[in-house]
């Protein structure tokens, strides 16, 4: 995570950590295929820790989470650990407002099962999937998609 | 292809599970035994009337594709992921490529039980003498298997990160290709455990590569990233012209070569490089795609939707004691 996009708030409980405004929340193991993504994006993003044991952010506006799906068998435990952790709580939840993939085509039905379970979950739309890192095409996709969802979102939320 | 004797690790420890220097090799080990599998338990034979529905030119395509695999799976299991074994940085690192080893070797008799399930005893003889006979694919095995007996560790995992993320490609297409039009679709279901397979191997080497990189100088790193693509355009250019061997008498060597770009690139992406083909020629026949993954196609790209409104995801399986909501 960028230091700029975590501010270290206190803590309000203690598995809940800093907090953060970004709009974009990525996990991503120490392999960095995410984590090169969002990069790529150039967007500020706060990163949920690595380890499971490690204790998880707190948003503090809404976001849209980017997370990677490794193959697995029929899905056992697609979500990553953290990302259970980071939406077990509550606030977090209720201000998530998409969910991006990653994953490789290679594992089939399962490719980017992790988004599908928390849109499911969270009742928010699975906005876009990408394989690996991502390539050129899909960042540009992204970046402008990213842009329009939000505006939208805004222009929705005024007319209410 | 030069007849020296393989290097063996040179120092052995008790394997520790309990202290895990990287865990990657835990995930990817657990993974693997996971998606372990066994061609006994595909119901190939009930592919065997829709193998009757194959012209003879389809059939002896099949199994030329097929052979291919079988000696890329063959070099793999016996070279390539033993090869890497004495340059393992963990000893954890050192048990995940004696199980990609073994699981290469299931690969490649997986083949035999589809020959044996669909074809004559002459039949499958004369496709693995064509694979011993037909240049392009000799050459791509003798590409990469010079590196497994070449003296640099860093470019032995480059060399079998391209053939499990490229070079099975070729061949990989075509069994998409029958499934697509609803042929053979249990030799499809086998296959894709393969594809599978191959992509947890070639995700865990090109992380080993990157690991391997770290703290070299930017000289060594600037001279295996030229090497990288140096390779990958040798390999490449036997690629186009062996699929021509293969697809032109089919006329499907257009739509292969599509996908060999589309894989290439994945392959790269698993060294921590950049894509190299542009999307103008990545654009994988749908169908194909759709085979590989049905949640590949456009329609699941929100994006590019012209409305408002959403489709929310289709219902799955969740576990849900791992959540507290």
């Amino acid at each position: 995570m960028t230091p700029s996009s975590v501010a270290a708030t206190s803590a309000t409980s203690l598995e809940i950590g800093p907090s953060t405004s970004s709009q974009l929340i990525y996990f991503s193991s120490i392999s960095e295929n995410t984590h090169r993504f969002v990069k790529k994006l150039g967007v500020e993003a706060a990163r949920l820790p690595v380890y499971t044991r490690d204790e998880t952010l707190l948003a503090k506006a809404p976001f849209v989470l980017v997370l990677p799906t490794y193959g697995g068998d029929s899905g056992h435990g697609a979500v990553p650990k953290q990302v259970i952790k980071f939406l077990n709580v509550a606030q977090n939840r209720t201000l998530i407002r998409g969910v991006i993939g990653a994953g490789n085509t290679n594992f089939g039905e399962t490719y980017c099962l992790a988004g599908d379970i928390i849109s499911v979950k969270c009742q928010v739309p699975h906005l876009y999937r990408f394989e690996l890192m991502g390539t050129s095409e899909d960042v540009d996709r992204v970046h402008e998609g990213l842009e329009e969802f939000w505006t939208r979102l805004s222009l929705n939320q005024t007319q209410q | 292809m030069t007849p020296e004797k393989l290097k063996l690790a040179s120092h052995v420890v008790a394997i520790n599970w309990n202290r895990i220097e990287d865990e990657k090799d835990v995930e990817v080990w657990n993974r693997l035994c996971n998606n372990f599998w066994l061609p006994e338990k595909v119901p190939l034979s009930n592919d065997i009337q829709s193998w009757a529905t194959l012209t003879p030119e389809e059939q002896l395509l099949t199994m030329r594709v097929f052979t291919g695999l079988t000696l890329l799976d063959t070099l793999q299991g016996t070279v390539g992921a033993v090869s890497l074994i004495p340059d393992a940085i963990t000893p954890h690192e050192e048990a995940v490529y004696t199980n990609i080893a073994f699981m290469e070797s299931v690969h490649a008799k997986s083949y035999s039980s589809i020959f044996s399930t669909l074809c004559s005893t002459k039949e499958i003889d004369e496709a693995f003498r064509w694979s011993v006979e037909n240049v392009n694919l000799q050459k791509k095995a003798q590409i990469v298997e010079s590196y497994y007996y070449g003296d640099d560790p860093l470019k032995r995992k480059i060399a079998s990160t391209l053939l499990e993320s490229f070079l099975f490609y070729s061949g990989f297409y075509l069994p998409m290709y029958w499934s697509s039009r609803a042929k053979l679709t249990n030799t499809a279901d086998l296959i894709r455990l393969i594809i599978r397979d191959e992509a947890v191997h070639g995700y865990y080497i090109g992380y080993k590569y990157q690991k391997g990189l770290e703290g070299l100088s930017e000289e060594r790193k600037a001279e295996l990233k030229d090497y990288t693509f140096e390779l990958m355009y040798e390999l490449y250019e036997n690629e186009v012209q062996y699929t021509h061997d293969l697809y032109d008498s089919v006329g499907l060597a257009e739509d292969v070569k599509k996908f060999l770009h589309y894989n290439a690139n994945k392959a790269l992406m698993n060294l921590g490089y950049e894509a190299m083909f542009p999307a103008a020629v990545t654009d994988v026949n749908p169908a194909i795609l759709s085979a590989l993954s049905p949640n590949a196609d456009e329609n699941h790209d929100f994006f590019s939707g012209s409305g408002s409104s959403y489709v929310i995801g289709k219902a799955v399986n969740t576990e849900d004691d791992d959540w507290d909501f």
